[in-house]
């Protein structure tokens, strides 16, 4: 595993329990733009899902696209983020960065 | 015409004042009109999404229930895992994000006036109309099975009051051990392509626990469906024996049922005796947009795969199970998804702006194979070169097959993410 990576994952921890505490008061009051929409029904309007859905909401956006690329390219072990990922054209996951990386 | 205001609107259709005599249309105030038809995972989501989006945008929604029972995680009631309550859903939550709510059932669209009749004899004027009233049930497709039929033999494919999957859940806790469910499972396309498969997945968990002697014998009008290794594995894994699938060209479909002596008619012929019968019908588009005009030959309404606008009128976009848009699957993911492109095209479209670009809609299904053991499939599919949607190239797909004892977290972590899943869209819709 390269030093990279592990960095990737451990920075993406933090993240995602900085983002976990926002769960209960991430209420989105405008939707996700459109490109987002996809994710909403997992992943909330806001990036935060409910339950064990992992929360995507708050990541810098060069950490939310290298995680895609980890999705995209099978580096990461996730159940169904790599079959999703690949479906994603590099300029849409820019979008997509920005807008996720853009809530608290 | 009477032109009744917004503020008026609710307690008139709510109160004795829907006695009136003279024919009125209803035309909510203050901004252009959105009335949505159907409640459900297409038209709820509209209904939300439209509020959050476009604040000054009036939103009607028409849904003759007073509250939603998902079809998705009915099959868990068969399971013994979930409870009628834990899938029923309020829609407080939409009348509090300024949605106006109409608990009557619309019975005609007229596209040339932009009217909706409901029941009651009321109607609604819109400057847009999304409708998504899911599927209607071809009854007498199977000889012998009628509304009658489905209170011996319940479909349970349709959320409704919730007394189908009730009434399945019930006979199948009457029945005594070493009894036979047989399934009849409709040929494409119909709601909910591995509903059929995940059903038979928790009636042998219920089974399993509870009567172990039993069988099951799922007859198919098809040779194959979806995540079917995946199933197969499981059902091998987690049931041994108890499950027999019989495909079309295994005589698997049925063309007659005789509920008064719980028969099942094969198309060769054969009778099949069994104790409890669950008929997953034929389908099409739901009689509303039938009626309209907006269906085509197969039954199902086709769309405009960037706008979903019924090809057959203008104004009027058709979402959910009632269109016909393959390869995007019937499911509540997919009429969640698109229910937002709709709603953002028809709002451009009102306010002379063109439709979103480059759509894009999604799917995941996850089906429960057992309590710990969930399986998905996922797509990304987009509007086609030449009209129509494609699937988007080397993405999607399903979950990894192997053995439960090297799959057995990844089984594990799909099951508890459909939980949430259905957590997550539910809030998606109805918060």
């Amino acid at each position: 595993m390269s030093v990279r990576f592990m960095a990737l994952r451990s920075s993406a921890l933090a993240l995602a329990l900085m983002a976990a505490q926002f769960s209960t008061t991430a209420q989105a009051e405008e939707p996700a733009p459109l490109i987002a929409q996809g994710c909403a029904g997992c992943h909330g309007q806001a990036g935060v899902g409910e339950g064990t859905i992992p929360p995507i909401a708050g990541f810098n956006r060069n950490l939310f696209i290298a995680n895609w690329e980890a999705f995209r390219a099978d580096q990461r072990p996730v159940t169904i983020m790599s079959r999703i990922a690949r479906g994603y054209s590099d300029a849409e996951v820019a979008e997509l960065a920005d807008y996720f990386s853009s809530l608290r | 015409m009477t032109t009744i205001t917004r503020r008026h609107f609710g307690s008139l259709l709510a109160g004795a004042a829907l006695t009136v005599a003279a024919p009125a249309v209803l035309r909510a105030q203050g901004g252009p009109s959105l009335v949505v038809i159907g409640g459900g995972f297409g038209g709820a989501s509209a209904a939300r999404y439209a509020r959050m989006a476009y604040p000054d945008v009036s939103v009607t929604l028409i849904e003759p229930y007073q509250t939603f029972v998902t079809c998705p995680y009915g099959n868990l009631i068969l399971g013994g895992r979930r409870e009628l309550a834990q899938i029923t859903h309020s829609y407080d939550g939409l009348k509090a994000r300024g949605v106006e709510v109409v608990h009557a059932r619309a019975e005609g669209i007229d596209a040339t006036a932009k009217t909706v009749a409901i029941s009651g004899g009321s109607t609604i004027a819109y400057d847009k109309l999304i409708v998504s009233p899911g599927i209607g049930i071809r009854w007498g497709a199977i000889e012998g099975y009628d509304e009658a039929a489905s209170e011996i033999f319940p479909h349970a494919w349709m959320g409704g009051d919730g007394s189908q999957i009730t009434l399945l859940r019930r006979q199948l806790e009457a029945m005594p051990d070493g009894g036979v469910v047989g399934l009849a499972i409709p040929g494409n396309p119909f709601r909910c392509p591995p509903g059929p498969y995940e059903r038979i997945s928790m009636i042998a968990h219920y089974l399993k626990q509870n009567k172990p002697r039993s069988k099951i014998l799922a007859f198919d009008s098809k040779e194959g469906f979806s995540k079917q290794g995946l199933f197969q594995d499981g059902w091998a894994e987690l049931y041994g024996d108890m499950i027999e699938w019989i495909p079309s060209n295994q005589d698997g479909r049925i063309v007659r049922v005789d509920p008064a002596n719980k028969i099942f008619v094969s198309e060769f012929g054969e009778e099949h005796k069994v104790d409890v019968g669950n008929v997953i019908p034929p389908q099409f588009a739901a009689a509303i947009v039938r009626d309209a005009g907006l269906a085509n030959e197969t039954g199902w309404v086709p769309v405009n795969s960037s706008t979903f606008e019924a090809e057959a009128a203008s104004d009027i976009h058709v979402i959910g199970d009632a269109n016909i848009a393959s390869p995007l699957p019937k499911s509540g993911y997919v009429a969640n998804s698109t229910s937002k492109t709709a709603v953002a095209a028809a709002i451009a479209a009102l306010r002379g702006e063109t439709p979103p670009e480059n759509p894009v809609y999604f799917n995941t299904c996850y089906s429960h194979v057992g309590p710990d053991y969930g399986i998905s499939v996922a797509a990304i599919f987009r509007p086609g070169p030449d009209g129509g949607f494609v699937d988007t190239p080397d993405s999607g797909g399903v979950s990894p097959r192997g053995p439960l004892s090297e799959l057995a977290r990844h089984r594990r972590l799909e099951a508890d993410y459909a939980d949430a899943w259905y957590a997550s869209i539910t809030t998606d819709m109805f918060s």
